[in-house]
């Protein structure tokens, strides 16, 4: 009888994080394994906390647009949207037309440098560090168009309560979207490589299912909850200018780690659709309007809809200067019990790329 | 130029920053900017790493964790604190859970302005870094040649 055969040594628990070569953030798990296989794991978050919506207590409620957009620096300026939002409908402010389209255009482009980042970490999590780079050599350009009518290369700094402070005229809008031209040649290419290629399938396909029963209960938003099937786009809504624009939300069934790459393609492609016709139907016209004075009484919030899926902004006025609550429950932390759902039954090697596909944002979790 | 100062090893960690310094140090290796140029590679290895590239205004439950990986690293090494949280706390400088510097738990070598700090910066403190390492693996050598002077003087005066 070889060691072997005696008892089955019991659960082992591993540690995973905080500081992990593939996590650009820090995130611990503990993971319960049982050979190779993982059945449970212990999420616990904070590392990077930092207490920043109390700190609209303190600030100027015009100013703290500064900070809601450092919320996190890859969503910067739909976070600093949302804030803007939140209190423009306490205000009861209407948003000039022109300030409404580049509000979306700058999503947009949001939108696609983020998937682009995101399709970037999860290739180097299965160690195809080519398919890495050229997610990111893709996604400079993207990033020049950003900075070049925006003013920022990652925090946009171009939200401002009443409109935005920017406007870029509309002929640089359009050689932007001729420079971007060639992205979108490029990102078919890759398509081609993760759609085709078998060792990328391999790794992805199969992997951390999470079936479409369990993500609308689990309450997973974004590209997690599209990818198991589940039909849900906070940009139904029809905010800003959202309404005007023709779009579908991108759906996929099979639940695992391919589905939610094949979302995320998918929107890519949407995005540069949309941003098309946001510069085809560019509005003239002013691109704020002043605030002056307190806000009233009152509380507000508002849903977007993130490259990581669904954000609620909630904001209470006692009408100073100074806000009495901001309170942000952000994608990813609705996505975390969905993705301790996918990692259970995943081997040890796979649990990187499961945490990957969430796209996780940790510093908007923990703000 | 010495071997340490021609292929530094980087380690990156995110102590509570917004997130903008830490893709942008991301951007720093894929090929727009490109730090191998440098000889640079990213380990995730805190034994193997030279420099240390830290961003955020580091908040409490951090704490143990940067003082981990910076004491881990040999002997010489360089820190480089990215972005204005790094330096001050920068916007988050008043929040509850923050110290308000890196400087305040670990040494730093080089500060990198900007918020967030732009990739074209962050090469410029690595490289800046890379410099300060040669000049402590030379003071370093020094110290030992020294040490070892004042253990047997007549043997190092035989050489």
């Amino acid at each position: 009888m070889s060691s072997h055969d005696k008892a089955a040594p019991g659960p082992t628990v591993i540690p995973f994080g905080p500081q992990h070569p593939v996590l650009p953030e820090p995130l611990h798990f503990d993971l319960t394994l049982e050979d190779e296989k993982v059945v449970g794991a212990i999420p616990q978050i904070g590392y990077i906390h930092r207490g920043l919506e109390m700190l609209v207590e303190k600030r100027d409620y015009l100013d703290y647009v500064h900070v809601a957009e450092r919320i996190c620096g890859i969503c910067s300026f739909m976070h600093g949207m949302g804030y803007c939002e939140a209190v423009e409908t306490i205000l009861g402010v209407q948003v000039p037309d022109r300030a409404r389209w580049l509000r979306t255009f700058w999503s947009e482009l949001e939108r696609v440098h983020s998937h682009l980042l995101w399709l970037g970490l999860a290739a180097d999590a299965f160690g195809f560090e080519n398919l890495f780079h050229a997610s990111w050599r893709a996604r400079e350009t993207v990033i020049d168009v950003a900075e070049e009518t925006s003013g920022g290369r990652v925090i946009f700094g171009s939200a401002l309560v009443g409109g935005v402070s920017r406007d870029p005229d509309d002929e640089t809008l359009r050689r932007c979207m001729k420079a971007i031209e060639p992205v979108r040649a490029e990102i078919l290419r890759l398509a081609q490589v993760w759609i085709g290629e078998p060792t990328v399938r391999h790794r992805l396909s199969g992997v951390g299912h999470v079936s479409k029963e369990a993500a609308y209960a689990l309450g997973a938003v974004g590209p997690m909850l599209r990818a198991s099937g589940v039909d849900y786009d906070a940009r139904e809504r029809g905010y800003e200018a959202y309404g005007e624009i023709e779009f579908k939300a991108v759906v996929e069934t099979a639940g695992d780690c391919m589905a939610r790459v094949l979302v995320r393609l998918g929107e890519i492609e949407q995005s540069f659709r949309i941003l098309d016709e946001v510069v085809a139907k560019m509005p003239a016209g002013p691109v704020a309007v002043p605030i002056k004075g307190m806000p009233p009484v009152g509380e507000s919030w508002i849903r977007l809809e993130q490259p990581r899926g669904e954000v609620l902004y909630f904001v209470r006025s006692n009408g100073t200067r100074q806000l009495e609550r901001f309170r942000v429950r952000t994608p990813t932390f609705a996505n975390i019990p969905a993705m301790v759902e996918a990692i259970k039954g995943v081997s040890l090697a796979d649990v990187p790329t499961v945490i990957l596909t969430i796209d996780p944002c940790i510093s908007c979790t923990e703000r | 130029m010495s071997a340490i100062e021609k292929s530094p090893w980087l380690i990156h960690y995110d102590a509570s920053s917004c997130n903008g310094c830490d893709i942008e140090v991301l951007a720093c290796l894929t090929p727009m900017y490109d730090a191998e140029r440098f000889g640079c590679i990213v380990t995730g290895d805190p034994k193997q790493a030279d420099i240390f590239l830290i961003t955020g205004s580091v908040n409490n439950l951090n704490i143990p964790v940067v003082k981990n990986i910076y004491e881990q690293m040999p002997e010489p090494k360089a820190v480089v604190a990215i972005g204005a949280c790094a330096y001050s706390g920068g916007v988050f400088a008043e929040c509850y859970n923050v110290q308000g510097g890196v400087a305040k738990v670990i040494p730093v070598d080089v500060y990198v302005p900007g918020c967030a700090a732009k990739p074209e910066s962050i090469l410029d403190g690595v490289v800046r870094a890379a410099q300060i390492l040669a000049e402590k693996k030379k003071a370093m050598r020094k110290a030992r040649r020294a040490a070892r002077h004042a253990e047997s003087p007549a043997q190092e005066a035989a050489k």
